[in-house]
């Protein structure tokens, strides 16, 4: 209860500082939220191509960090290496800036989930490695000794139990994502923050559309998180339930 | 006696020689290992032991910690890579390959004999995302491509026989040990294998649950299952083996029936590992 009451006075009291010390402009603000809002499909957008591109990447990146072929390995280890090495809005930049200098001139929506996808697939390569390490050897020793190829072992028996080690981290990175996706303002998507700074700038009233653009995202990251707990209980649940019914 | 394992006449006995095994006349062995020899490294774990057994036949492995029984028997189904040594079971006959010269049609014999060698485990490894049911028919159905309800029918019939088929849809994490250990049985049954490896199933076992994974190990034995066990049961042993090897420092030194090899041992190894048992035993 004090929780709550702690959290809704200190939610007052920005409200309070934003309508009483600033020049609130009800008019200003009722013109720029549904500008800045409509942001939110391209930020979503964005967000779940990326993710998306971002799980396939680490999926194929965690197999080549374990595989015993050399150079596959040597290829996974060089992207997570130098993706997880350079800083991501310089990643952006060059899929926005540079490559256009080798002839290559992708629309700013196909950059940012480029440049998104790549860097996210990086980190979650590890994340997805570390999963697959997870499931115990005598997982694979069973399987072997019942005759499962290495493939149908992975699929049937080691992939499954993996997946439920890394689902939670899929949901966490999409949520960092979701505000990542921010960075792509810088090469003109109209997402959130470029609507709330380009129509803040006009009128000089960055202050508001600001304050706008992180209510939304502080929204989109409640809500997302709350969905991603569901999901996550529901896993948890579907085996209690599953064990119940025998 | 010292070092048996390459003397072929002494473990290739046939049973039908010894009281109490019924052999059909001409039966080949169900499972032959020849001189199976590992290197860890600088260590010598596996110095060339040789092993024959007929079908029906029940075989125990006995030997201190470290002597290297558990290496031989995962050595069977290839779960280690021997360095040296041939296994046949079933007629497939598979070689060791130390450096990796053998193909692919390799590691094809190793799936037959593993399909052919069920195997279970001392921590049971069964799969946690799957019901008793869906462990049991999982191999059957993609390995050895068994329709669902062939499969299913199958692993009822060998849950019945472990006691356990009222839990067929229970996930592992709501069993205990021992009945944990019995659907592993199960699983391993449910591929109707040819000889069933245990590697020391009561190990990890509380005391109170070792009782009735024995007694399912004692009924398939009684049965005329062919079975090989790695085990520190004396008293299974001595119940239910046909024949007991005595493994010490990686080879066999004392191959007979139980009356023989645990009563009456006549090497020295085997004399001191036994006397230590019977103080223990005798304290109890």
């Amino acid at each position: 209860m004090r929780f709550r009451l702690g959290w809704a006075a200190l939610l007052g009291l920005l409200a309070a500082f934003v309508f009483l010390s600033l020049n609130v402009e009800i008019d200003f603000i009722a013109r720029a939220t549904p500008f800045i809002v409509e942001g939110i499909w391209i930020t979503l957008a964005v967000s779940s191509a990326s993710i998306v591109l971002a799980t396939l990447l680490a999926a194929i990146g965690a197999l080549g960090r374990l595989s015993s072929n050399a150079v596959v390995n040597a290829l996974a280890s060089f992207y997570v290496s130098f993706f997880r090495g350079t800083p991501l809005i310089l990643q952006l930049l060059v899929w926005y800036l540079a490559l256009p200098q080798v002839g290559i001139i992708l629309d700013p929506i196909f950059c940012a989930i480029g440049a998104l996808g790549m860097n996210y697939g990086a980190y979650m390569t590890e994340i997805f490695r570390a999963g697959i390490q997870a499931v115990p050897l005598g997982q694979r020793e069973a399987a072997a000794a019942l005759g499962m190829s290495g493939s149908t072992a992975f699929r049937r028996i080691i992939a499954p139990q993996a997946f439920r080690i890394i689902v939670p981290a899929i949901g966490n990175d999409f949520v960092a994502m979701l505000k990542d996706s921010a960075l792509a303002s810088t090469v003109a998507l109209h997402e959130i923050v470029w609507r709330a700074r380009n129509i803040g700038q006009k009128e000089f009233k960055t202050l508001q559309t600001f304050i706008i653009a992180a209510m939304i995202y502080w929204t989109l990251t409640i809500v997302f998180t709350a969905v991603q707990n569901r999901i996550e209980s529901r896993l948890a649940a579907g085996d209690r339930n599953k064990a119940v019914k025998g | 006696m010292k070092n048996l394992s390459t003397t072929p006449v002494v473990h290739a006995i046939h049973p039908a020689e010894k009281p109490g095994i019924l052999v059909k006349p001409g039966a080949e062995p169900v499972l032959k290992a020849t001189n199976v020899t590992k290197w860890f490294g600088e260590n010598h774990v596996l110095r060339g032991a040789s092993i024959t057994v007929w079908p029906g036949e029940t075989v125990c492995i006995l030997g201190r910690s470290g002597s290297g029984k558990s290496t031989f028997l995962r050595s069977l189904n290839f779960l280690e890579d021997p360095t040296d040594g041939t296994v046949e079971i079933d007629g497939v006959i598979v070689g060791a390959d130390p450096f990796h010269k053998e193909g692919s049609e390799r590691q094809d014999r190793i799936r037959e004999v593993r399909m052919r060698a069920g195997m279970v485990f001392q921590e049971f490894n069964l799969f946690p995302h799957l019901s008793v049911i869906e462990n049991c028919v999982e191999a059957p159905i993609h390995v050895k491509g068994i329709p669902r309800k062939e499969a299913e029918a199958i692993a009822e019939k060998y849950l019945a026989k472990v006691g356990l088929l009222e839990k067929r849809d229970e996930y592992p994490s709501r069993l205990s040990g021992g009945q944990r250990q019995r659907v592993a049985i199960a699983r391993a049954l449910t591929m109707q294998p040819k000889v069933l490896l245990f590697d020391e199933p009561t190990s990890a076992l509380d005391p109170t649950l070792v009782g009735e994974v024995l007694k399912v190990m004692a009924d398939l034995a009684h049965e005329g299952r062919t079975m090989i066990v790695v085990t520190h049961e004396m008293d299974f042993a001595h119940e239910a083996a046909d024949r007991v090897y005595y493994m010490d420092q990686g080879e066999f030194a004392e191959v007979g029936p139980p009356e023989q090899v645990i009563d009456a041992p006549k090497d020295p190894r085997t004399k001191e590992f036994l006397s230590r048992f019977r103080t223990l035993g005798a304290k109890k």
